[in-house]
């Protein structure tokens, strides 16, 4: 059982947990994540470890809200506990030694993106990092970015930071030159998009796939994405991979595979929750 | 009563055919295929044992139970030393009477299978442990005194519990670490309910827990701690982490929507129990028209799964004949019963999709049996011109599964074969010191009995490296 010690609402749909697993929190590596299993019952769903406190034992989830399985997780309070948690898997993300890179998460993504500038601002690299958000209360790990060099922030809406998407800022960064890297972590399409600005520059970039998995260590072949032409099993070849070979379509059309299941999923968890309130307690 | 019944007498009873779920009801289900033999049926069959002095049938078994034994305490009315006798054996007693393959193992080589047909050996192991299972209370467990060496095992499948359950009886002190959230491999994720129900493997694993063994779920050997820390760490390691990687076709189309390997088709109805969804949380998509490509028992279990999730025709893809099918007897005549079709002759060329990236067919040519291949069967040949497409809207794929090298990869100085197997000696020792392995990641894929004949033995081998280290 891993003990939920702390959780904090970052965003409209973005929450963190503390939670305890020591081992995991004294070996992890930027770039690997956890497979959780709330209880008996539910899925076994991926979580990068967005950051981690190996004095106190804890590593930290940063959960957006989607559907059944993310929302039953972050519904645990402090002191309540996940049945089942494993990990670190996946490989550690590939890093330069010296010089700059540009770190750009979308989202939720922004959490996986902060334990690879975390790497990368330990080597002495020169970080900058773009995030971004549907609006102000959407942007989420700015301070702790902030820490690790410079941030451009980005909202849809402008309400914070420069208006437009992150691709507009960082078009602007990369024809500034320097850059030896690009890490882009974020929705399918925000991916696709910065793959698609810095193929015809020649920069290499690593994005973070994020397919349907289940076991998490190369056994049920439900996490196969297509790279550079080669079927790779995300959950132990990558999850990170060198974007300009990735088969965007294919991953975002088995992502959708299970959609009419989760709606079902949600509403007969809300037809429950239902049930539950109009009970007498 | 002992010694009543004459050779004579033995040899007149049939065999007693096993009670089970009617066809039409179980295709619809997801309970036990099987229902056990009663006590009367049990007596009958015992009676029809010869009691040989010199019994072929275990020289059949790869953990040498001793079937005359306990069959003749059945037959005596003895149930709880036919117990004891069996568990002294055989360490998953209630899982290998379910899913062993007898016909080619033990009672292959039974006397009476020379002119009748071969005592119900499997039939009786299952009577005789489901007895124990739930009378464990009567059952008094034999413990050697405290070593003091400390074992670790990778791997909760049937080769790491049996090897476990040896080495504690023996007094060490044994851990095994197992990476899914519960323990049992494949008999938790791959065999379905209706061949070996979850509570049976969670009861025979509660059995090794009271017996001292530590199971720690959630640990992935070569992530979570590397192979090399779990050496400092203990006396001895045996590897048991059996064959779990999916082997695909190669064909295109693979990757559409709807095209499963069968670990994850089955992981998700079994481990996950997606076919409780949504009253358990993982899906699995329902098809009308399911091909599964393959002929052995993953195969077959892939089959009678779409059928009971409620798939209107549900059809073995193979490419050589009913004849050369690997998987057990039993299972394929089930499953002709529960209304499986069977194309033969039939290899997957391509999976057909439409502009949603959704599977609708599955494109195949037929072949015909030309000269045996390497392994002695018939190798099938393709018949050219011969293309058609059979419609379907699910492919799980159950062509076979190779060493999964998550582990490996972490220990370059352990010594592999050239498909990843570890290469190990009869004993079951590697080229490390203190470090040895069994079961499918050894062999390759093979039979719950075989990797629990590699346990024992390597247990023992173990027991002697320990006392000597
Ligand atoms: C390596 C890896 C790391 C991840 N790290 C994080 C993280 O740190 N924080 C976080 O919030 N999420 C992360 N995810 C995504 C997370 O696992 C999914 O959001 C979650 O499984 C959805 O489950 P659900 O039941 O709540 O939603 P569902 O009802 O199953 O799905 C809701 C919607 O989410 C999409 N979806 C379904 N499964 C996934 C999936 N595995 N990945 C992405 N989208 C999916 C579907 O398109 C669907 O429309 C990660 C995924 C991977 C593979
Ligand atoms: C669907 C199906 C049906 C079958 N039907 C039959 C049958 O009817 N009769 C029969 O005799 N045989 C059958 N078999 C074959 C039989 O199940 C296997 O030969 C047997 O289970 C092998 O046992 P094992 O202990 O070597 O490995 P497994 O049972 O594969 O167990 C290995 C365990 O190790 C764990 N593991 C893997 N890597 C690591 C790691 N790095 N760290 C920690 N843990 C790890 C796995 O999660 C797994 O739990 C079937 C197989 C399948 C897939
Ligand atoms: S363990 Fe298997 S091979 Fe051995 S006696 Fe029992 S059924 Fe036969
Ligand atoms: S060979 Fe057959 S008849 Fe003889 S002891 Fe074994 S089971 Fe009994
Ligand atoms: S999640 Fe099963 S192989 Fe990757």
């Amino acid at each position: 059982m891993h003990t939920i010690v702390s959780k904090q609402c970052l965003s409209p749909n973005v929450t963190r947990l503390d939670v305890q697993a020591p081992r995991i929190a004294q070996i992890r590596q930027p770039g690997q994540f956890v497979i959780v299993h709330h209880s008996e019952g539910a899925e076994r769903i991926p979580l990068t470890i967005a950051d981690a406190d190996p004095a106190a034992g804890t590593i930290a989830l940063v959960i957006q809200s989607v559907g059944k399985s993310t929302r039953d997780l972050v519904a645990l309070e402090p002191g309540q506990a996940i049945a089942d948690i494993v990990g670190p898997l996946g490989h550690p993300t590939e890093m330069i030694e010296s010089g700059r890179a540009l770190c750009i998460g979308g989202g939720v993504g922004t959490a996986v993106v902060h334990p690879i500038a975390q790497g990368l601002h330990k080597r002495g690299v020169k970080v900058t990092s773009i995030i971004g958000g549907r609006s102000k209360e959407w942007v989420i790990f700015e301070a702790e970015l902030r820490r690790l060099g410079e941030v451009i922030v980005c909202t849809d809406d402008g309400s914070y930071g420069r208006k437009g998407f992150v691709t507009d800022a960082a078009k602007d960064v990369l024809a500034g030159g320097g850059i030896g890297i690009v890490y882009a972590v974020g929705p399918v399409p925000m991916m696709r998009a910065v793959v698609n600005l810095t193929k015809p520059l020649g920069v290499r970039t690593i994005v973070s796939l994020n397919p349907v998995m289940i076991d998490g260590t190369g056994m049920c072949g439900g996490c196969r994405v297509s790279v550079g032409g080669e079927t790779r099993f995300a959950c132990v070849d990558g999850p990170e991979f060198d974007g300009h070979g990735v088969n965007f379509d294919e991953l975002m059309d088995r992502l959708s595979a299970y959609r009419e299941y989760e709606q079902k999923s949600l509403a007969c968890a809300e037809e429950n929750c239902r049930l539950k309130q109009t009970l007498p307690s | 009563m002992p010694g009543k019944i004459t050779t004579k007498e033995r040899l007149q009873i049939n065999r007693q055919k096993m009670p089970e779920q009617a066809s039409t009801a179980r295709a619809a289900n997801f309970e036990e295929v099987n229902l056990g033999f009663t006590e009367q049926l049990a007596l009958l069959e015992a009676d029809r044992c010869l009691q040989c002095k010199d019994p072929r049938c275990m020289a059949g078994c790869p953990v040498n139970v001793n079937i005359p034994r306990f069959i003749g305490l059945v037959s005596e009315g003895k149930i709880s030393e036919a117990a004891q006798c069996l568990l002294c054996d055989n360490a998953l007693p209630a899982i290998t009477g379910r899913v062993c393959p007898q016909e080619t193992q033990c009672e292959i080589v039974c006397v009476r299978g020379n002119k009748s047909t071969p005592v119900g050996i499997g039939y009786l192991e299952r009577y005789v442990a489901d007895w124990a299972r739930n009378h464990s209370d009567q059952l008094t467990a034999t413990k050697a005194p405290a070593t003091g060496k400390r074992v670790a095992i990778v791997g909760s499948g049937p080769a790491g519990l049996t090897a476990a359950g040896e080495l504690v009886r023996m007094g060490h002190d044994v851990t095994v670490y197992e990476a899914l959230h519960k323990p049992g491999g494949v008999l938790v994720y791959g065999i379905p309910e209706f061949r070996l129900p979850k509570k049976i493997v969670s009861q025979e694993v509660q059995r090794l827990q009271s017996a001292g063994v530590k199971i720690e779920c959630n640990v992935v050997i070569g992530r979570t701690y590397t192979l090399p820390e779990l050496r400092e760490r203990f006396d001895a390691v045996f590897i048991a982490n059996g064959a779990g990687l999916p082997v695909f076709m190669n064909v295109p189309g693979e990757n559409l929507k709807g095209v499963y390997s069968a670990n994850e088709y089955l992981t998700r109805v079994n481990l996950m129990a997606a076919y409780q969804f949504p009253n358990a949380d993982t899906p699995v998509l329902h098809g009308k028209c399911v091909a599964v490509v393959g002929g052995g028992n993953v195969a077959m279990d892939s089959v009678r799964t779409a059928k009971r999730l409620g798939a209107a025709s549900a059809m073995i893809v193979y490419r050589r004949t009913k004849n050369e099918l690997p998987a057990r007897a039993e299972e394929v005549h089930h499953a002709g019963e529960e209304g499986i079709q069977f194309e033969f002759l039939t290899a997957p060329v391509e999976v057909i999709g439409n502009d949603k990236r959704w599977v609708t067919g599955l494109k195949c040519v037929r072949m015909k049996l030309g000269e045996p291949d390497a392994s002695g069967r018939a190798r099938p040949v393709t018949i050219p011109g011969s293309e058609f497409v059979l419609p379907c809207d699910i492919v799980v794929v159950a062509i076979g599964t190779r060493a999964n090298p998550l582990l490996t990869a972490t220990c370059p100085d352990l010594k592999l074969n050239k498909w990843g197997n570890i290469v190990a000696d009869e004993a079951g020792m590697t080229s490390l010191p203190g470090v040895f392995a069994g079961g499918d990641i050894v062999r390759g894929a093979a039979t719950v009995i075989l990797a629990m004949g590699d346990g024992k033995r390597t247990a023992r081998a173990m027991d002697e490296y320990l006392k000597s280290h």
